[in-house]
């Protein structure tokens, strides 16, 4: 069996199982936000039950409009605090305490190798980085859970993607995912997981593993996986204290097709207006001139990225006419920003640096862009209207590529206009 | 059950920020969602879906977020059922919990017209343009989900199940 078949077998009390099967699987960890929790709230009171399956087992973090920008969102974020209260939810990450849910989520320990995490987010299939079965449900399927801790799933078909070779320069997992999603197109891998193997996702740190299983529901996957190693073991004993449950794929397991790719000569890469695959090289993009540039969220938001970001921004200045905004994806990741000055590289540089959460991702706060206006951004979505008014566009890219981008006033390959 | 509408068409990957862009999932009653369903593509689309549609679409319909806003937006403007070459595997299962059908089919969208007659059999997995006459295979819906749809969706069907547990 391979990884994800192996954790579906397991959750569900089965010795084996097999594509297409249905099977009722044991919830080891339910995370909700401010945006679907008050939903699942509200199904949850309307189903009749009093009391949630396991409070230890349920995650809430406030992160999409934090802190509240409007007297709805703060009615939002109060049922969601009543309601851990009262069902005695330790887990709960309000304003200042966490950030954005899908960092807060491994970052604290909760996602762990060879277990079941649901969450009520699409890009919950990251937490596959680290060894997990995960994957994005909606609100009323949420209310289930709390009562139940389990839920049903058919045991998803798996493509195999093999990565060999060493990234050059300024080249990152983002980019490798752009080209990975252009190749199989945003429905390519609709009801199918996505298992990353190879050399390139061995030497990839965490950070770049989290952005690859991120972004797989952009091509329609239902989770993204990679065998845990001995980086992931570090990772996670550093944050969870209790039993690890180490599977791996067995070398003989099954997938409905293996794609192979060599990183050696890629790009760095942008997904232009207005679907993730449509995918071209940065320097084949022409002129693209841009009003703002935006650092942050669940897929680009880590040390990692605010580090190559800061390197290419240090001792320059953000464009004219361009403003950029950079968000650290935690609380965490904000302190050691600023321990390391990079919080202060973005605010000489002339960038707005805003309180960890998800930003203007989904259009809800913190740089909405007006009719017209082009963002290149290093989230995950550039459909029409995504960050605001349906005439604008998004083009989305690497942290690197939209720091030199934001210096450059246009959407450039930072190869080239790094040091110029 | 049968559900019957007049055919309204959308095209390929229809995503949910275009169903029910962002700024709205500060919103919880579901009526107050469904003046916005499918603002980013028409903001008439409520207006005109009001009378009862059946909306025919293409490849990958509700693909990107987990948003339940987006079915509920959809279903309480006025549209009966979806019946789609393909749907976004979140998409496809909030519709079926928030009871709003929704049927794969792989034929129907290259004939049926604008403002066809549709009547889908959820149960039997049928799919007919009564208006040309015509009658689609569509892909079979597990059963449990069937049920779901005739309880009117996830909710009505734990309610049950709760209310049995206490009794």
């Amino acid at each position: 069996m391979n990884l994800i078949e192996k954790i579906l077998a397991r959750a569900s009390a089965k010795k084996t199982v097999e594509p297409n099967e249905i099977v009722e699987a044991r919830i080891d960890v339910a995370m909700v936000h401010d945006l679907t929790g008050p939903l699942t709230v509200k199904a949850f009171r309307e189903i009749g039950s009093k009391r949630v399956w396991d409070p230890d087992k349920i995650v809430v973090i406030l992160d999409h409009l934090v802190p509240a920008d409007s007297v709805t969102t703060a009615e939002l974020h109060k049922t969601l605090r009543n309601f851990v209260k009262e069902q005695k939810i330790g887990h709960f990450y309000d304003v200042g305490r966490g950030g954005v849910c899908h960092q807060v989520m491994p970052e604290e320990g909760f996602v762990r190798p060879g277990e079941v995490v649901v969450g009520a987010d699409s890009h919950t299939c990251e937490y596959g980085a680290l060894g997990a079965f995960a994957t994005g449900i909606g609100s009323t399927e949420m209310a289930a859970v709390f009562v139940k801790g389990s839920l049903w799933f058919r045991v998803p078909k798996v493509i195999k993607i093999n990565a060999e070779g060493k990234f050059k320069e300024y080249v990152s997992a983002k980019d490798l995912i752009l080209k990975i999603i252009s190749t199989l197109g945003s429905g390519g891998a609709t009801y199918k997981g996505i298992e990353f193997t190879g050399k390139t996702v061995e030497d990839m740190s965490i950070d770049g593993r989290l952005t690859m299983c991120n972004m797989v529901i952009e091509a329609g996957a239902k989770a993204g996986i990679i065998d845990p190693d001995e980086k992931t073991i570090d990772y996670v004993k550093e944050r969870w204290k209790g039993l690890l449950n180490q599977v791996k794929s067995d070398p003989n397991a099954a997938y409905e097709k293996q794609i192979q790719m060599d990183v050696a000569d890629l790009s760095p890469q942008v997904a232009c207006p207005s679907s993730v695959d449509n995918v071209k090289p940065a320097s084949e993009l022409g002129n693209i001139e841009i009003d703002q540039a935006f650092i942050g969220t669940c897929t680009n938001g880590r040390m990692e990225d605010l580090r190559v970001a800061a390197r290419i921004l240090r001792g320059k200045k953000i464009g004219r006419g361009v403003r950029a905004i950079v968000i650290p994806a935690s609380r965490n990741i904000y302190l050691e920003s600023l321990r390391e000055g990079l919080i202060e590289t973005f605010v000489q540089a002339g960038a707005a640096v805003g309180n960890p959460n998800c930003g203007p991702c989904l259009g809800g706060h913190m740089g909405i862009l007006a009719a017209g206006e082009v963002c290149v951004s290093t989230s995950n979505r550039n459909f029409t209207g995504r960050m605001g008014s349906k005439e604008a566009r998004v083009y989305l890219a690497s942290p690197a590529t939209v720091a030199a981008s934001a210096i450059e006033g246009r959407i450039v390959d930072p190869r080239s206009s790094v040091g110029n | 059950m049968i559900i019957q509408g007049k055919a309204m068409k959308l095209g390929d990957n229809i995503d949910t920020d275009v169903i029910l862009p962002g700024k709205y999932l500060v919103l919880t009653d579901p009526r107050e969602i469904a003046k916005h369903a499918l603002e980013g593509l028409d903001p008439s689309f409520p207006d005109k879906a009001k009378d009862g549609v059946v909306l025919v679409c293409g490849h990958n319909f509700g693909c990107g977020s987990s948003r339940e806003h987006a079915p509920l937006a959809l279903k309480y403007s006025g549209v009966r059922c979806i019946v789609g070459k393909s749907f976004a595997r979140i998409f496809y299962r909030n519709s079926m919990n928030v009871g709003l059908a929704v049927i794969e089919c792989n034929g129907a969208y290259a004939t049926v017209n604008e403002g066809d007659e549709m009547k889908i059999d959820v149960e039997q997995g049928g799919v007919e343009d009564v208006t040309k006459d015509l009658k689609f295979k569509a892909t079979p819906v597990p059963e449990f989900m069937i049920e779901l749809i005739l309880e009117g969706g996830l909710i009505p069907y734990l309610r049950k199940k709760v209310a049995s547990e206490k009794n």
